[in-house]
């Protein structure tokens, strides 16, 4: 069974929230960034999603773009990023996601990425450029593989557009709360809670809410709709404060330590 | 066939690689201007404006004292430079605006390098009457300094970017960013045949004027169609407007131009199609000047209009299917030929086009007194004077030139 729908099996009997932390892999190093998964896993995240930078980051916010930049900095591929998660998959048990931007992906070659994803345990991808339109083949061939091709939807999105979506979607389906970039909001917009009731009203498939989410009191407001949260900006915030991985590990478990 | 095809596929090149957040704009533009498209009303209003506001149809000039020069095939130059604002890029933006007007929006935003596109949606905003954000790279608007102040003088709003290569392509993302949050009330205008479907097909539409007016223009005076035509490619879309007409005439030879910059071999150029590599960027698949890890390269050429490192996935197409043929010129090639048309015509090109003119030193000597050859002059180079002396006075000086 792949680990996100295990993941997903067991918050349900538990009746918790899902907790997904998100890291642009390589800021401010990648020895940091293993550090600050293991200590993740260690503070209850319940999956991480790996960021490969990119140098073109339209979905991003300022804070996610900066990330991206500091990592690039360093010339960090998605090579760099398949390895990591290969190292961090004997070492940590939670579900490995892996998010990059469609590019980088497809310079490396889609069926050279589907095998070397497969052989590092990569439980899913998410790529934020690839709509239904452009991603049937290559959802499929990741499926083969045993990996979750992740599918998006968000307040924008037409009733037929949800419908082909939950049709074709499996893991989990990435809500965006809210039309616009990643980045820290105050609340959980009334469009997302919208958008949650319906798409969960069409399929089996579990939701997890993401863009500007950064508060436990925000992980209590997303309702029965919604079975996880993603975190992103906020935690990009902490590690732009600096210092090495195990500073940043230490800063970033005290804040999800306020989400169990 | 009639392409794009409904996925917004030239061949292998084109689509929609945009976050589902856009997929919903991107479908109501498709249908609105597959409405207007069909729509006689919509052409007969953009015509309108097109001859009463831009000046169209814009000349077809022989340029006798150029074609002299070579002493080989007549040389014709369409003068796009003579549109209101000073280039083709007020074809585009007159139609998106009327096209977004009838969708009932009452914002437009636009990403600029050299700020022709900027300016050109900044007039037709204040033109239709609608609200005006225009993205530019820092990096730009220092090159630019005269093009930012006829945006604001024309009511737009300049918005500085300062990520990435702070260049053309960043503002392109910074515009992506305003219009994904903003699509209720806002209608995004790109300045050329790039993008995720339907903009490279419906700005090609808008541009396609330039190509027939030329066909129609030639018959007249000559009763021939021409040999060769030659635009400069950035994006693409005054070679593209340029081509679309011609395309299925097969003897006539279609070549675009693009920005060799510092040189083919020192990674300092602009040069998509001839030193690049399919990818995605912005939307669209398409070729794509990038690293080996698929991370996109700054571009470089001393047009700040060639200065982006995709190109429209049209041009992909025309070049793989064979139909095109695309070459690049350096930085002083297209200095040689800014000059030399200033002093053999008494016309200042746009370095962009000047681009298209320095293949002529290549091409000319292969061509007959039989033949026509002619120049899609996109821009006139006002904007482009003080850029010029500054890179002359760094080195050369114009005489030595």
């Amino acid at each position: 069974m792949n680990g996100v729908d295990h993941k997903f099996a067991r918050l349900k009997t538990s009746k918790r929230k899902g907790i997904i932390t998100y890291l642009t892999a390589g800021d401010p190093d990648l020895q940091a960034t293993e550090a600050i998964v293991l200590e993740m896993a260690r503070r209850g995240a319940d999956m991480v999603e790996l960021g490969v930078p990119f140098s073109d980051p339209v979905a991003d916010g300022p804070v996610i773009q900066d990330a991206s930049k500091r990592a690039l900095v360093r010339d960090v591929t998605l090579e760099d990023v398949l390895k990591l998660a290969g190292r961090l998959r004997s070492r940590v048990r939670i579900p490995l996601l892996l998010m990059s931007y469609y590019n980088p992906i497809f310079s490396y070659g889609l069926s050279n990425f589907v095998d070397s994803a497969s052989c590092s345990g990569v439980d899913g991808v998410i790529i934020p450029d690839l709509p239904l339109e452009e991603s049937e083949a290559f959802s499929w061939d990741l499926k083969k593989a045993g990996i979750h091709f992740i599918s998006f939807l968000a307040p924008t999105s037409s009733d037929q557009r949800i419908k082909e979506t939950v049709e074709r979607a499996t893991g989990f389906i990435y809500c965006i709360s809210v039309a616009g970039v990643t980045g820290a909001r105050d609340v959980i917009p009334a469009q997302a809670h919208k958008l949650l009731e319906k798409v969960n009203s069409m399929t089996e498939v579990p939701l997890a809410l993401g863009f500007g989410i950064s508060s436990p009191e925000q992980v209590q407001s997303i309702g029965k709709h919604g079975s996880a949260v993603i975190i992103g900006s906020a935690i990009m915030k902490l590690v732009e404060q600096g210092g090495d991985g195990e500073t940043i590990a230490r800063r970033v478990g005290a804040f999800l330590k306020k989400f169990n | 066939m009639v392409l794009p095809d409904r996925n917004g596929y030239f061949g292998n090149f084109g689509g929609r690689f945009v976050p589902e957040t856009l997929m919903s704009a991107l479908l109501e533009l498709e249908s609105s201007y597959r409405h207007c498209k069909n729509d006689p009303d919509y052409w007969e209003e953009l015509h309108y404006y097109y001859k009463n506001y831009s000046g169209r149809p814009t000349p077809l000039y022989y340029a006798g004292r150029l074609t002299e020069r070579y002493g080989k095939a007549k040389i014709y130059l369409k003068r796009e430079d003579l549109n209101h604002t000073g280039a083709h890029k007020i074809n585009n933006t007159l139609g998106q605006a009327l096209l977004a007007k009838r969708m009932g929006k009452s914002r437009v935003i636009a990403e600029t390098g050299a700020g022709q596109h900027g300016v050109a949606t900044a007039t037709v905003a204040t033109l239709f009457g609608l609200e005006c954000v225009i993205y530019m790279g820092e990096e730009d608007m220092k090159r630019q300094e005269l093009n930012v102040f006829r945006m604001k003088l024309l009511g737009g709003e300049v918005i500085p970017v300062a990520s990435g290569s702070k260049t053309l392509k960043d503002a392109t993302n910074e515009a992506m960013r305003d219009w994904v949050a903003n699509l209720e009330t806002t209608h995004y205008i790109i300045g050329s045949v790039v993008g995720p479907h339907p903009y490279p097909a419906m700005v090609r539409d808008f541009q396609a004027v330039i190509g027939s007016e030329t066909r129609e223009q030639l018959l007249a005076s000559t009763g021939k169609l021409p040999d060769y035509l030659l635009a400069c490619v950035g994006g693409g879309s005054n070679a593209i407007g340029f081509f679309h007409n011609f395309l299925e005439d097969g003897q006539i030879q279609l070549i675009g131009i693009e920005a060799a910059g510092r040189g083919l071999t020192t990674g300092d150029h602009a040069a998509s199609l001839t030193g690049g590599r399919p990818g995605v960027l912005h939307g669209s698949l398409s070729f794509l000047l990038q690293d080996q890890a698929g991370q996109v390269s700054p571009a470089h050429s001393i047009s700040a209009g060639l200065d982006y490192p995709g190109v429209g996935p049209e041009h992909a197409y025309l070049k793989i299917s064979g139909r095109t043929k695309y070459v690049a010129v350096s930085d002083p090639e297209a200095l040689q030929a800014f000059k030399l048309l200033a002093e053999s015509e008494g016309i200042i090109p746009a370095l962009e086009s000047a681009h298209a003119l320095a293949y002529l030193e290549k091409l000319m000597p292969l061509t007959t007194g039989e033949e026509i050859v002619a120049v899609c002059l996109s821009g006139r180079g006002d904007k482009d004077v003080a850029e010029v002396s500054s890179v002359l006075s760094a080195g050369e000086e114009v005489d030595k030139l």
